[in-house]
């Protein structure tokens, strides 16, 4: 069987909803959140590298390189954030994020 | 083309500033505080300048462009962010959080919103937003040894991401389906293709959820109570200025630019959104006994009537948007010095209740807070009556009636909570016994209590600026 762009783009929206559904669905650890958002993050990367193929265009790739490094970036913050926090709260339950409510 | 270095001069003095102050707080001995931050202040200034001498054009083959729009953009997130540092002058040293990195992360973050406020490529954007909330993610979470703090910072972070993750997946969509990341092309593709397919549009649909997360629209507003409660409150001071200014320019130019052509499809999600908002932001304030609480949902609701101008999408609206955001961040910072001014020995207080009987041991204090809450309220002459002025006769020459109706109504309650913290502060009994505000804190109380008292005498300068900018976004 071909692998057509169709079928990319299904991957990536499934990757994209499941990476959704992790951030909203998910009340156990903020660990699993920072991975959805990777998730949502490789969606999007997998659309770009398989819009360049169909569309024989290099932007889509060089926007990769580009979303790659931004969300390194992004999980060192977000790793950071994450350790202040628990050294705070002494936890990183989802549930405990709760002090601030209304 | 234009040539690199006079156009792009603004962008290239904050990253090489922003830099060199970092080099010099880690080498430097002692503590760099406030060397760093009054450098920054006076970065600001001298980008100002470059902003409006540098010659508008199109540099980086399309990637970047420079117009009347984007000057009056850039000057306003300047104005925020050096207001927002002059704020936290005081209050980072006596909260012990008066690091040289905040100076440094805020010039980033403004660094990120004038590239993308020039953006006309989807990269560009994408980076410029990137840049903006990567810094900004710090900031909320800098008092790292408040709970409250980190956990403004870690709500900012995860719901920041998400919007971004939507943003960048929307971008891929619309790169697909039209063929392009660069503004130009796309819109002449849209244009083309007899109205784009539904790929596109799901696209459009994404890039503008994403950035409704951070303007803080409502249904897309969550996190904004809870950051501007916890973090620091110069950095809730810059959250309610700045970013608001330079992602709401983003909207704007995104969604008249490249998408111009589609504005049947999206004009209904513009209003939905500023209906929505404006009715979260005067409901949900009313029960609120935190004033940076309060000031979250007043910006909500401030956003909605900012977008009313957008919906509108005529030039007159989007000019109506720049005079709106223009004196929301003025009467902004006012508010938040006044919030800032609000210690008892030494301890910040941030209920409304803390301000009663202020009327008579500050009166000069109360005054500017009165002045300014008013003018938020939209309250003539003020000034603030004059932005929802233009939003609403600009709905109401395009056509939509709903919008201006519900606007008005929506001002009416929200009134009531302005209303009621006036109320509190000279009519409740009371001794706030705040301590003496810093001189830096008092001058931006005052500067925008005056500003927003004597706007009505002299509107013409920033009126004409604003239609100066929107002739070149849309003529």
């Amino acid at each position: 069987m071909q692998v057509a762009l169709s079928h990319f783009l299904v991957v990536a929206g499934l990757l994209m909803v499941i990476g959704v559904f992790g951030i909203f669905m998910n009340r156990k650890n903020i660990i699993v959140i920072m991975m959805s958002i990777e998730l949502i993050l490789l969606a999007a990367n997998i659309n770009f590298i398989a819009f360049s193929g169909a569309l024989h265009d290099m932007v889509g790739q060089v926007f990769t390189m580009f979303v790659l490094t931004v969300a390194a970036a992004e999980s060192a913050i977000g790793l950071a954030i994450v350790v202040i926090y628990s050294r705070n709260r002494g936890s990183i339950e989802v549930e405990d994020v709760t002090l601030m409510k209304g | 083309m234009s040539p690199l270095f006079p156009t792009l001069l603004p962008e290239l003095a904050l990253g090489l500033g922003g830099m060199a102050l970092l080099m010099f707080g880690v080498l430097a001995k002692g503590n760099q505080f406030i060397t760093c931050s009054l450098a920054s202040v006076a970065l600001f200034a001298v980008t100002g300048v470059f902003v409006l001498l540098a010659p508008a054009g199109v540099v980086f083959d399309g990637l970047l462009t420079t117009t009347d729009f984007t000057r009056y953009a850039d000057v306003l997130v300047l104005l925020g962010a050096a207001a927002a540092l002059i704020l936290s002058l005081d209050y980072n040293q006596r909260e012990d959080i008066a690091r040289f990195e905040f100076p440094v992360l805020v010039v980033m973050a403004v660094l990120g919103m004038i590239v993308m406020i020039s953006a006309s490529d989807m990269m560009t954007l994408y980076l410029g937003f990137e840049l903006q909330s990567l810094a900004l993610y710090i900031c909320a979470a800098f008092a790292r040894d408040s709970l409250r703090s980190t956990e403004a910072g870690l709500k900012y972070f995860v719901l920041g991401a998400l919007a971004s993750g939507l943003l960048i997946y929307g971008i891929s969509l619309v790169y697909g389906f039209a063929g392009t990341t660069n503004f130009a092309a796309l819109a002449k593709e849209l244009n083309a293709s007899q109205g784009a397919g539904y790929g596109t549009v799901i696209g459009v649909v994404f890039v503008l959820v994403g950035i409704a997360f951070k303007i803080s629209a409502a249904p897309f507003h969550m996190w904004t109570p809870d950051v501007y409660e916890g973090a620091p409150t110069p950095v809730t001071s810059l959250f309610g200025t700045a970013p608001k200014v330079a992602a709401m320019a983003l909207l704007i130019s995104v969604m008249m630019g490249p998408f111009g052509h589609l504005l049947n499809q999206w004009q209904v999600l513009i209003e939905i959104l500023s209906i929505v908002s404006m009715a979260i932001g005067a409901l949900g304030a009313i029960s609120q006994t935190n004033i940076k609480r309060l000031m979250a949902y007043s910006s909500i609701g401030h956003m909605g009537y900012a977008l009313i101008g957008l919906a509108a999408g005529t030039e007159a609206g989007v000019q109506a948007t720049l005079v709106y955001l223009a004196i929301y961040i003025v009467m902004s910072f006012g508010v938040f010095a006044c919030i800032i001014a609000m210690r008892r020995k030494e301890q910040a207080v941030e209920t409304i209740a803390d301000l009663a009987g202020l009327s008579t041991q500050k009166p000069g204090y109360a005054l500017a807070l009165a002045v300014l809450l008013w003018s938020m309220a939209g309250i003539p002459p003020l000034s603030g009556f004059f932005s929802k002025l233009y939003v609403f006769s600009a709905a109401i020459n395009a056509g939509l009636d709903t919008l201006a109706v519900v606007g008005v109504l929506t001002s009416v309650m929200a009134a009531y909570y302005y209303l009621r913290v006036i109320k509190v502060m000279y009519f409740d009994s009371g001794s706030p016994d705040f301590d003496r505000a810093a001189g830096g804190v008092r001058l931006v109380m005052l500067a925008g209590a005056l500003a927003t008292v004597f706007f009505v005498f002299i509107p013409g300068p920033l009126v004409s600026a604003a239609a100066a900018a929107a002739h070149a976004l849309m003529g």
